[in-house]
């Protein structure tokens, strides 16, 4: 069981010294989640913000081996390694345990990486995926992602004059996910450090794949104050906009309910990228986005109890 | 002496594969290289190799996965074709700027569009700026000798690059053909053990690989690329020669048909050349001085050694098997045109594209160009520079012939 004097004595495996914003939810998840590793860790990293803040030649923020080979291919990369290391072990070239990390944001695994993560995680590698969702392609100046929010404005859906920002609704990829069934999935925030750090050791724990989609606040992108990233984080779990759940060989539990939930607009509000949303003529938006997100907390409670 | 066998092309691939046995082999099947795949999946089954197969769901991330299985320490392998090739452009230069040995067995077919599953060059000639090293093979023999030098070549400690290794679809690949085989042990020891260079798996000396690398260091990381291509060269000369010991067989950069005494050369690639020989053999007996070039190695291109090889040629016709649509000629062609420049015994030169979409070359359209090489040679005149040969006109593409 995971322990915060345990987890803080752990050197940290990405370094200080890197380029990442200031707010930036990616570092502080990563590094929470490698000190739940039980083993040394390979990390695989796909193109976007944590791989170009961390690595700019000659130096590296990581304390780890990693690789970088391009914007798609996290998950197929690591199973590379993954499967090199099962057949020098088969060998006995080598003998002690390693666990495997695949690191992506939205971009690369939503979209562009959904295709080589979902074949990664039907071979059965054993390995982690962490996706740092912060819902746009921030590293190339925030363009919609299929993980964008509902009305959200981003530079390739912008709050216009005719279309009010993202039109479309969220891809759900952690339930899609799940239905690989693959031994563990869960969705995690890092301003609960105790749930995610505890989701990660069950994540390393388990003899094949698992899947982390962890919320990462972006402060440029969400047009929000650095300060409240950790805030903001709470706020989306309390408003159900980010429901903390895990799926354990397919059973789903839901590990925090909010005693009361608060409405949308506490999350919203604080964020530029929803701005335009509080114009009177976009009354219908908001009720629109509360109604969608009060169904789907309604039937993820349902899919815990079965 | 080896073993005689009669295999298809695809089987010798994957023969050779069993022998040097990698510890990761990531592939997607693709026509007309399926079968090699299928095969080693076989040997995986049966335990006759240690290898961890990766089927993966597609050729993107079958050398996505190569490429992470060669960064964790291992020898690696994969085969693919065509549009497999092109779905895999994108990280074939990643495998070759990371400096990864991984082998590709490369079973030429056309690419789209129109579709068409058979042999031609389009698809390894759309990677030759890629930074793997090519080698060509004319027929199973030499598919199943390149595949073996190829782990040697790419693993070469000052060369360190990945290995494309072509051959033919379906004349190649799916035709029964006698070869030698050497046997396993000795594959074993030619090939020698792999040496891991800052194996990912070492995490008592981590190292990152795929750094942001900007214009401050960009260029000294691709010139070292590009002096790894150099070194290549002698590497491939050292491990041809040492593989002829134990084999008896092969050519070095290229093969040479009659071309000690010949006034007119075809130049061409893989199995249309074993066509030509048959073409010369008949035109020798009559006495005409007509000779074959066939080049083995296309990257790094042996500019100097081919130029030298045509110093005494009067007319030379380079037969590209793939167009480069827009320039002056097919690739081979350019090839040929840079490494003669500036030279004082140019021979005439002219480009035929033939044989796309496993369109077949006929021995009489073989002769046809010999003869015109004769004209050209008498007359010291060009009627087509580059041109299409075996092709109907305009109506034909419209389906109307």
């Amino acid at each position: 069981m995971v322990k915060l004097k345990d987890l803080i004595q752990k050197k940290p495996i990405m370094e200080g010294g890197h380029r990442m914003c200031l707010g930036c939810g990616a570092p502080i998840l990563v590094n929470l989640i490698l000190r739940a590793s039980d083993a040394p860790v390979v990390l695989s990293n796909a193109t976007g913000c944590l791989e170009v803040a961390s690595t700019i030649f000659p130096y590296t923020a990581w304390n780890a081996p990693w690789i970088h080979s391009a914007f798609e291919n996290a998950a197929a990369t690591i199973s590379g390694i993954e499967s090199m290391y099962r057949a020098l072990k088969k060998k006995g070239k080598i003998d002690k345990k390693i666990n495997f990390v695949a690191f992506g944001g939205d971009g690369g695994t939503y979209d562009i990486g959904f295709q080589s993560l979902s074949g990664a995680l039907e071979r059965g590698h054993r390995f982690v995926y962490v996706c740092y969702d912060n819902g746009a392609y921030m590293n190339t100046g925030v363009q919609r992602s299929s993980a964008t929010p509902f009305g959200a404005a981003t530079t390739t859906s912008p709050a216009g004059v005719v279309i009010p920002g993202k039109l479309q609704k969220r891809k759900d990829l952690t339930k899609i996910v799940a239905a690989h069934n693959i031994p563990y999935v869960a969705q995690a925030s890092p301003h609960n450090w105790l749930d995610l750090a505890k989701k990660a050791e069950k994540a390393f724990s388990v003899d094949g794949p698992a899947f982390l989609n962890v919320i990462s606040p972006c402060p440029p992108g969400w047009k929000s104050e650095a300060k409240d990233t950790i805030g903001l984080c709470k706020i989306a779990v309390d408003t159900c906009f980010w429901p903390l759940y895990e799926v354990e060989n397919g059973k789903y539990t839901i590990n925090y309910k909010p005693k009361e939930k608060l409405p949308i607009e506490t999350w919203l509000k604080p964020q530029g990228r929803f701005r335009h949303l509080f114009k009177p003529e976009n009354a219908k938006l908001l009720k629109q986005i509360q109604e969608d997100i009060d169904k789907e907390w309604e039937s993820l409670q349902k899919l815990a109890a079965l | 002496m080896g073993k005689l066998v009669a295999l298809t092309g695809n089987i010798a691939l994957a023969t050779a594969m069993r022998q040097i046995n990698p510890d990761v082999c990531a592939a997607y099947p693709i026509t007309p290289s399926t079968q090699v795949i299928e095969q080693f999946s076989e040997y995986v089954a049966d335990g006759l190799v240690d290898t961890e197969l990766i089927a993966a769901e597609s050729e993107h991330s079958a050398m996505s996965a190569c490429i992470g299985a060669a960064a964790a320490g291992g020898r690696v392998m994969t085969a693919t074709s065509s549009q497999g090739l092109a779905y895999m452009w994108e990280m074939l230069y990643i495998a070759a700027g990371m400096r990864f040995p991984v082998i590709l067995a490369c079973v030429n077919r056309a690419l789209s569009a129109p579709i068409n599953i058979h042999g031609d060059h389009s698809d390894s000639m759309g990677a030759r700026d890629s930074g793997w090293i090519q080698i060509y093979a004319e027929n199973a023999q030499e598919a199943y000798d390149n595949l073996i030098q190829a782990v040697r070549i790419g693993e070469q400690m000052d060369v360190r690059l990945p290995v494309m290794c072509c051959m033919d679809g379906f004349t190649t690949s799916h035709a029964i053909d006698t070869l030698e085989l050497l046997d396993d042990k000795t594959v074993r020891d030619f090939i020698g053990e792999y040496k891991a260079t800052h194996p990912l798996l070492d995490v008592e000396h981590p190292v990152t690989y795929g750094a942001l690398d900007l214009q401050d260091y960009f260029m000294e990381h691709k010139r070292a690329q590009a002096e790894a291509m150099k070194n290549s060269r002698k590497v491939i000369v050292d491990i041809a020669k040492e593989y002829k010991k134990i084999s008896g067989r092969g050519s070095i950069y290229f093969e040479e048909y009659y071309m000690d005494d010949a006034e007119v050369v075809m130049v061409i690639m893989n199995s249309a050349a074993g066509t030509v020989k048959t073409v010369i053999d008949a035109m020798r007996a009559r006495g005409e001085k007509v000779g074959l070039l066939k080049p083995r190695i296309f990257r790094p291109f042996p500019y100097n050694e081919l130029a030298d090889a045509l110093s005494n040629v009067k007319a030379v016709a380079i037969m590209d098997r793939a167009d480069s649509v827009g320039a002056e000629g097919g690739p081979l062609f350019m090839e040929f045109k840079s490494a003669l420049y500036g030279r004082k015994n140019q021979p005439m030169m002219i480009n035929k594209i033939y044989g796309l979409g496993g369109r077949d070359l006929m021995l009489n359209d073989i002769e046809e160009i010999y003869k015109e090489l004769r004209e050209i040679k008498n007359t010291g005149k060009i009627k087509a520079l580059s041109e299409y040969i075996t092709v109907r006109g305009e109506e034909a593409a419209y389906g109307k012939a």
